[in-house]
């Protein structure tokens, strides 16, 4: 009886966060990502054509920031993409 | 008759619905398929499209549904009689607004999440995204203007509620400040900030607090022969149209920085205050309706309506929106709650069971002012505060504050603090709806100006400029601030256009899928046909009164509208036209 109190009791705390904490959460991670996404900028701008004037100090960044940067590209690239709807890869 | 028979009728009938018609609708018309792989799990990026529990979406869904809307509607259409209005948001629910925002959901989950606006342009036409765009501009010019009205007339007859409003603002921004800032978290500083608002509201009948009248006006013509030539009383109403105008300017001036603000600074923690408020509300409410059972002593059918009343039909399908159907779930459905959905099996549950949780608030907006305020005030005292239309629609939320403030004495909250609260209610709504309303409108503003190459119009601040000014200048244009309310018909329709164009897009893609329409068809051409009529009875009452204002705006509307229809026609055409050239092996346009 204890165990099944005890699981309701973690299923209703996980509800509650799911609708009251996670988009709090999420727009803290989306700002977060806002900021990740100008240095992303800062390191990968030659690719679209700006010339990099702190390249040099960035280039060393490079394999620790590839790994990201998919997910990079998805977030700049989506809201002005001509075609409405269309998803990378 | 007992306001619990009432309520149980109400919400038996919503059930039903949820339990045969929407089960009828995902089985035989929208065909939800569990094995679909939903854009969450296709487009899983952490943020936007993720995976979520469907009770966890239904709560993130409701509370970014309801708000201030289904109270305001359902507490001035009572004018004709409780049995109107309760007919209109049960049935309308169950055949029209729920349909809407399940059809929103479904379609919207079936082509990748974009939202409606987007699904408008690919499936109608390339116009119709304009008129999409221009539709939801006057939606959000009409419920911001409209809605600051409703938060100066309640902060003007409640100064208790000046306290906790106001204070509850700077503890926000202290909040996301220190979740954003400093490693306490979040659950903390919510909570914190949740309790700091329910002191201030207990604190706020010691502290009362009048805004002076910063205008000075001098009374109109209206007041005076109003007075009947009593200088003081003229003077009094006079100086109420300033000490009103000033709180709709300090709100727009509020509405500016809230708007260029960082969404987690203030937004959010308000957000977290105000999704809890509504399940209190919601709670207090229907706890009060149980213990108290008040006798609804509000008419059935109104027969003593005042001559400057208009005929229910068709206005009162335009009087409540939210609550029965509105667009702006559409967007919320298409632009949000889609991105979130675990398997489409649970679009049944979030979009139609989400619509039904709205129209179990208009219910409790129709109990609380037909029972809990006419317990108040007696029969008589209400049918003169519903004595003119102009003050039915002026004095809504105050009927609907005065009747909580009854209900909520039911369990046990002290009458000055009930009523406080049942004002911070209303206003927090109201006033989050102005903060994104404010923030969406500068948006379409900048795409309006890329659209039309008016670079000026990107700028952030000179956009915010320009919706915060329009808005005011709309609030404040009719009788200075006094007439607002007369907006709110036009709130109405131009939020059923946007449901009317929406149900036009899933109604087309029905079509495509050979699937039956008349689902959602038979919804929209009500809609267009009522909200058509109901507005060449406003134009021609704008007209007769020489309300400018009124009378542009409701024009523009009106434009919109017609062009509406013409959308409508010219894409069924079209799909006729599609299906005659198809050749009979043609495949399925199943998607």
């Amino acid at each position: 009886m204890w165990s099944r109190l005890r699981a309701r009791l973690r299923a209703a705390r996980e509800i509650y966060e799911g609708v009251f904490i996670a988009p709090y959460r999420s727009e803290i991670h989306r700002e977060y990502l806002r900021q990740r996404d100008l240095f992303f900028l800062l390191g990968f701008s030659d690719l679209i054509g700006v010339p990099n004037p702190v390249g040099f100090y960035t280039l060393e960044l490079y394999p620790e920031l590839i790994e990201q940067f998919h997910q990079w590209h998805l977030r700049m690239g989506m809201p002005h993409a001509p075609a409405g709807g269309f998803r990378c890869c | 008759m007992s306001s619990i028979a009432l309520l149980a009728v109400g919400l038996l009938a919503l059930l039903t619905g949820y339990q045969i018609y929407s089960r009828y609708i995902a089985r035989r018309i929208y065909q939800l398929d569990p094995d679909f792989r939903t854009p969450a799990h296709e487009f899983e990026d952490g943020v936007d499209f993720v995976p979520t529990n469907r009770h966890v979406l239904f709560g993130h869904h409701f509370t970014s549904v309801a708000g201030a809307a289904p109270i305001v509607g359902p507490a001035i259409a009572v004018i004709w009689g409780w049995l109107p209005a309760f007919l209109w948001v049960v049935l309308g629910t169950i055949f029209a607004g729920a349909v809407h925002d399940f059809g929103t959901l479904w379609i919207s989950t079936r082509h990748k999440a974009n939202s409606i606006g987007t699904l408008a342009e690919s499936i109608v036409g390339g116009r119709a995204r304009v008129l999409f765009l221009l539709i939801i501009f006057f939606l959000l010019l009409l419920v911001n203007a409209v809605f600051a009205v409703v938060i100066a007339n309640l902060l003007l007859r409640n100064p208790g509620a000046v306290l906790p409003v106001w204070g509850s603002l700077a503890v926000a921004l202290v909040v996301g400040m220190l979740i954003y800032r400093t490693k306490l978290g979040i659950l903390g500083p919510s909570l914190a900030a949740l309790v700091i608002l329910y002191v201030l509201i207990w604190l706020g009948q010691y502290v009362p607090f009048q805004l002076p009248d910063f205008f000075g006006f001098a009374p109109t013509a209206a007041q005076i022969t109003a007075a009947a030539g009593d200088p003081v009383v003229a003077a009094a109403a006079a100086r109420t149209d300033g000490v009103r105008a000033g709180w709709v300017i300090i709100l727009f001036v509020y509405a500016f920085f809230a708007s260029v603000l960082p969404v987690w600074l203030l937004l959010q923690p308000r957000d977290y205050v105000n999704s809890h408020q509504l399940f209190v509300a919601l709670g207090i409410i229907f706890l009060g309706v149980l213990i108290t059972n008040p006798t609804i002593v509000a008419p059935a059918v109104n027969t003593r309506l005042p001559d400057d009343a208009p005929s229910w039909f068709p206005l009162l399908f335009i009087t409540i929106a939210c609550g029965a159907i509105s667009g702006f779930h559409g967007l919320v459905a298409s632009g949000t709650s889609a991105k979130q959905l675990n398997v489409e099996t649970d679009a049944r549950y979030i979009g139609y069971g989400g619509a039904i949780g709205e129209g179990a608030l208009a219910l409790t907006s129709i109990l609380a002012t037909t029972a809990g305020f006419a317990m108040v005030v007696g029969v008589d005292g209400w049918h003169e505060h519903y004595g003119t239309w102009a003050r039915a629609s002026a004095g809504a939320t105050t009927a609907f504050v005065t009747g909580v403030g009854y209900l909520a004495q039911g369990v046990g909250i002290p009458e000055p603090v009930a009523v406080i609260f049942a004002a911070v209610v209303v206003i927090t709504f109201a006033a989050t709806t102005m903060d994104t309303g404010v923030r969406l409108q500068r948006y379409i503003i900048s795409e309006l100006g890329a659209e039309y190459k008016v670079s000026i119009a990107r700028n952030r601040w000179f956009a915010t400029a320009v919706a915060v000014g329009s808005c005011a200048l709309m609030a404040l244009g009719i009788d200075r601030g006094a007439g607002g309310m007369r907006l709110w018909p036009l709130f109405g329709t131009t939020n059923q256009l946007t449901g009317a164009l929406s149900l036009l897009v899933v109604t087309l893609f029905l079509y495509r899928l050979r699937r039956r329409i008349w689902v959602t068809a038979v919804p929209m051409a009500f809609l267009l046909v009522m909200t058509t009529w109901a507005m060449v009875l406003n134009l021609i009452r704008y007209w007769t009164d020489s309300q400018i204002v009124l009378l542009g705006v409701g024009g523009a509307v009106f434009v919109l509208e017609i062009w509406l229809v013409f959308e409508a026609v010219s894409a069924v055409r079209r799909a006729l036209a599609a299906r005659a050239q198809e050749a009979p092996e043609g495949a399925s346009a199943e998607t």
